[in-house]
């Protein structure tokens, strides 16, 4: 029996840790719809919940036995399928649920889906498919170039959803599998330098230590990199700077309320800073044993926003505590660290740079979800893998789960 | 150099978990800070969040009539609040609501920027009828934040007769919290105070101390019960308030007073100063003030041209007329420069000259020669002129001033004008720019020039020559009368001779007589024409006065009645019967006998024949019109 199981999880730690993580979250999905005045959608989401589980342990089971050059040979097609089904979700696509003014879902009857999920684990594919191809480092940024192209095509059609905490994933599953390729961890902070720079530049001095602090690195760095590509550097951070008022500007009024409201929740603690404020309260008032499973009043009483979803961590940390919270950390670093070690042990570059990319997707998601439940990241619509309520993204990231096992062990 | 060689994925994936360490490290240490470093503070802040203090408004106190009947109190009235929590959930319910409840876009705007400001409940409609509350309470899901209760709703019995007097009450204003007269210990955002008259000359005493309950909210402001945690406390009821006024009285003057005209009445009672009644028309009601007046209302009031806001009893300044001519009276027998039964030099031929100018008589034919109370009852301008001039101006004016015709009365209530007479010929000097001519003193004699007076003031005027000389300062509420009042300090023979002038006035052949005549009292007043800007122009009507005072037979009045109609043309026709009806109505209701509509003799006269009471009284001119 014992062996019949671990024979189907292909990977039993990382499959049953994950398992386990799975239902830890419908249990609290199930705490969710446990309130004051309860709520039909949120009191059956755990149902809804489980039964996705189900069927996402059937496609875990088919999908770990395909075998890994047919998965290989996907790469190309589901890539083209993923951006063409994010081009078309711009016309034709709707909002759901907390998040009815996105364009990220496709209908078709009853059934509803988020092509950037399917887009996510084809991008994957597609990058691990070219860089696999090559035995060594990317040295320069024209290296670079293919690779963040392909990341970029699908990244940009999301940003106009727009759903920004997609699109946040997508970067992490670039940089994740840009380091897999053996790019050099300088160059990859060159490459990020204009973000940092555009966030910098709300200060001119900050701003302007920073691109000496650059510019120095540079050419401390000369020898590895060609002149136009130091100076295609420091262009992009001078232009980051630049454009930072305007982009500012043109932000709509509720994205520059998050902002500010990250800086500082109180500036509004009744309009854009409330959920961060009220999210805090519970994480706050859990303590280091919580309330008790299902009994936080936070929750209970409706203070919490997107309990069941976006925010489902909040309730982890009112009910279970500190303690709580750290399980389900640990419970994160242990499957994070099991993809590492298996991409580490697998000989075929292909297969480690698959899994390296599913951790730079999930390592992006828990940090932002769990951040902005305390403040640490700007409230931001992203799912946290296996907790939140959500059918498409549990049966995709099981998907990815069973994509990961079958790379990392296919001899 | 392969990467994918497995010495290169060794040093690779070290760094990945540092990677992955320093991320959920990141994350587990701002746990650490909030939930084990502040988590007390946050629990804190959890309770309170569930936990909302709502006021609970203590009555007002009851106001009270002289009898004893109730003139101002308290009914259930309903309140709608919006509990605060997130601004869009707020304003979406606000807008939901705008279906039951009238609001428009901009009351939406500053009911959420009170809710942002504050970060506490607004009310959202103090003062909500019954349906609507119902129809809210039906759809409660649909309305998070929404708290509905019942308060107790100001309710004022006469409402027109007695608008200005009573005031009314509003929400506190932003200034009157910041104000010292509001202590900032009883007072608070959202509470209902006397914003006028006497619920705002009595506010600390009718306000009563608003008390606290605790409710447990869910974040959709649904109610889940009173909080166990603390004791709900009522609150203290203001302080009942007993007034002189007498409700029927007041009532009877504002169905008597000519619809569309402006003007006051003053009823005072002359043993104690107690206002019987104080009207000023037009009138508003003050019910439609409860709850927050609307927008609407309130632009027609405003725009009136007839300032129905405008309490004309206590602020409006008139020129005394000859309603004046008892003071000029009083001085100069005070002084000894005239007795009673004498002649002034000159009989009255319609004019007197003085100096290089005629001053004319009211009467074109003239009065003759008139003593004291000839004068007085012919209203006889030339024997007031000349009376004048025995004072000297100089005299004129410090007497006066002494007596108090440039001061305030001192009624409770919370505005009073002030009179205006010179103190002085420096007077003339800052106001016109030129020095006073001797002739001044002519025209203030018979009440007019730079001589303004409230209706009220006339009142205690004439409430000193009903007693004994001295005035005490008129009160509204019961045992509030503490000013020193003022005192004409008039021999009982003076005040006799004034009297007596008084009562040529309602006599038969008097200016007043048919229309003050009444069946069961003596009625003694005088009328008065006030000559005003519009008046001298000849574009409008003077302003009648009459300023009276009636009792038994033989006895000492029991009222005095001043009355004011503005445009009125003249005393005697359209202010005396105001007044002469208005002390009927009360002596009978005093002295218990039958009410009748029908009063003085011109209303029984015009209705049959001449009744037995004045053959009676007047066997020799019955008949006479």
């Amino acid at each position: 029996m014992t062996r019949l199981l671990e024979k189907w999880a292909v990977d039993p730690p990382l499959v049953f840790a994950i398992f386990a993580m799975t239902l830890f979250g419908i249990a609290m999905i199930y705490s969710a719809g446990v309130v004051h005045i309860p709520n039909a959608v949120t009191q059956d989401a755990w149902v809804k919940q489980a039964a996705w589980f189900a069927i996402a342990l059937v496609a875990f089971t088919v999908l770990a036995r395909v075998p890994l050059r047919w998965i290989e040979w996907v790469a190309v097609p589901s890539y083209v399928v993923g951006v063409l089904l994010l081009a078309i979700t711009l016309v034709i696509g709707t909002g759901a649920g907390t998040a009815i003014g996105v364009k990220s879902w496709i209908r078709i009857g009853g059934f509803g889906f988020q092509p950037s999920e399917f887009a996510k684990i084809a991008t994957i594919l597609m990058l691990a498919r070219v860089l696999s191809q090559r035995k060594e480092p990317l040295t320069s940024l024209r290296d670079l170039l293919l690779p963040s192209v392909l990341v970029g095509l699908p990244l940009a059609l999301i940003m106009l959803q727009p759903d920004l905490g997609t699109a946040l994933a997508f970067g992490g599953i670039l940089f994740a599998i840009l380091f897999w390729a053996g790019t050099p961890v300088a160059l990859l902070l060159l490459v990020a330098s204009p973000g940092v720079g555009l966030v910098l530049s709300f200060d001119t001095r900050i701003w302007s230590a920073y691109i000496v602090g650059v510019v120095a690195f540079l050419y401390l760095y000369r020898y590895r990199l060609f002149l136009f590509e130091s100076v295609a550097v420091v262009l992009a951070n001078v232009a980051a700077g630049t454009i930072s008022r305007p982009l500012w500007e043109s932000l709509k009024p509720y994205q520059q309320n998050r902002i500010l409201v990250f800086l500082d929740p109180e500036v509004d603690a009744r309009g854009a800073g409330y959920q961060v404020i009220q999210s805090k309260v519970a994480v706050g008032s859990g303590g280091l044993t919580g309330q008790g499973f299902t009994l936080g009043p936070q929750k209970r009483y409706d203070f919490l926003p997107e309990q069941h979803t976006d925010f489902i961590f909040s309730v982890v940390g009112e009910e279970l505590g500190f303690l709580g919270t750290m399980a389900a950390i640990l419970g994160f670093a242990f499957i994070l660290t099991r993809l590492v070690r298996m991409a580490e042990e697998s000989p075929d570059p292909f297969a480690g740079l698959v899994l390296l990319g599913i951790l730079g997707a999930w390592l992006v998601h828990i940090f932002v979800n769990v951040g902005m439940t305390v403040g640490v990241v700007p409230i931001t619509g992203i799912p946290l893998p296996f907790v939140s309520y959500g059918g498409t993204f549990l049966l995709m990231s099981w998907v990815a789960v069973a994509i990961a096992v079958r790379v990392a062990h296919e001899r | 150099m392969n990467v994918h060689h497995a010495h290169e994925r060794r040093r690779r994936a070290r760094g990945a978990q540092l990677m992955i360490a320093l991320v959920l490290g990141l994350l587990a240490a701002a746990f650490f800070r909030i939930q084990v470093l502040g988590s007390d503070a946050w629990e804190l802040r959890a309770t309170s969040n569930r936990i909302r203090q709502l006021s609970l408004p203590a009555p007002r106190g009851i106001i009270y009539d002289r009898n004893g009947d109730i003139l101002v109190d308290n009914v259930p009235g309903y309140a709608i609040t919006l509990l605060p929590g997130p601004l869009d959930e707020a304003r979406e319910t606000l807008e939901r609501m705008s279906a039951y409840v009238e609001m428009s876009e901009e009351r939406i705007e500053r009911v959420l920027a009170t809710l942002r400001r504050y970060g506490r409940e607004v009310v959202v409609d103090a003062d909500a009828d019954f349906e609507t509350v119902s129809a809210l309470e039906e759809r409660r899901a649909e309305f998070p934040g929404l708290y509905l209760e019942m308060r107790p709703r100001r309710r004022y019995l006469l409402g027109e007769a007695a608008g200005h007097v009573l005031g009314y009450v509003g929400e506190i204003t932003a200034e009157e919290l910041a104000s010292p007269s509001f202590a900032a210990d009883l007072y608070r955002q959202g509470m209902v105070v006397g914003k006028n008259g006497i619920e705002n000359e009595y506010e600390q005493q009718l306000q009563g101390r608003q008390g606290l309950r605790y409710l447990e909210f869910d974040a959709r402001g649904h109610i889940v019960g009173d909080f166990g945690g603390a004791r709900t406390d009522p609150g203290e009821s203001g302080q009942d308030l007993h007034l002189n006024l007498d409700m029927e009285l007041q009532a009877w003057i504002h169905s008597i007073f000519p619809d569309s005209m402006a003007g006051a009445v003053v009823a005072l009672d002359p043993a104690d100063g107690g206002v019987l009644a104080l009207y000023s028309a037009p009138s508003y009601d003050p019910n439609e003030f409860v709850g927050g007046i609307s927008t609407d209302l309130w632009a027609s009031l405003t725009a009136d041209e007839g300032n129905p806001l405008y309490d004309r009893s206590v602020l409006g300044l008139y020129a005394p007329a000859s309603t004046w001519k008892l003071a000029t009276a009083g001085i100069a027998l005070d002084l000894g420069v005239v007795t009673p039964d004498e002649f002034m030099a000159v009989p009255c031929n319609g004019s007197f000259t003085f100096g290089a100018r005629s001053y004319r008589c009211h009467l074109a034919e003239g009065h003759g020669f008139n003593n004291l109370a000839q004068a007085i009852g012919n209203s006889c301008d030339v024997y007031f002129y000349q009376l004048g001039l025995r004072i000297t101006l100089d005299e004129l004016l410090r007497r006066s001033t002494e007596i108090g015709f440039s001061q305030r009365c001192g009624i409770d209530l919370p505005q009073e004008s002030q009179g205006i007479f010179p103190a002085e010929r420096a007077f003339w000097e800052r106001r016109f720019g030129y020095a006073p001519r001797e002739g001044e003193v002519l025209n203030l004699a018979i009440g007019q020039g730079p001589n303004s007076q409230t209706p009220l003031k006339m009142a205690q005027f004439y409430l000193a020559i009903a007693s004994d000389g001295s005035a005490p300062t008129p009160a509204l509420a019961q045992g509030a009368n503490e000013g020193e009042g003022w005192s004409l300090d008039l021999a009982p023979e003076h005040l006799e001779s004034l009297r007596d002038g008084l009562r040529a006035v309602t006599a038969p052949g008097g200016t007043a007589h048919i229309r003050t005549s009444l069946e069961y009292w003596e009625v003694l007043g005088k009328t008065g024409t006030g000559e005003h800007a519009e008046s001298q122009a000849g574009t409008a009507p003077p302003h009648a006065w009459f300023a009276g005072m009636a009792g038994p037979f033989g006895g000492p009045p029991e009222i005095v009645v001043v009355v004011i109609v503005e445009y009125g043309q003249s005393g005697s026709s359209v202010a005396s019967p105001i007044m002469s009806k208005t002390a009927d109505f009360y002596l009978r209701k005093k002295y218990d006998i039958p009410f009748d509509t029908v009063q003085t003799y011109l209303e029984h006269i015009q209705r049959g024949p001449v009744p037995a009471w004045y053959r009676e009284r007047y066997p020799t001119n019955a008949g006479s019109r």
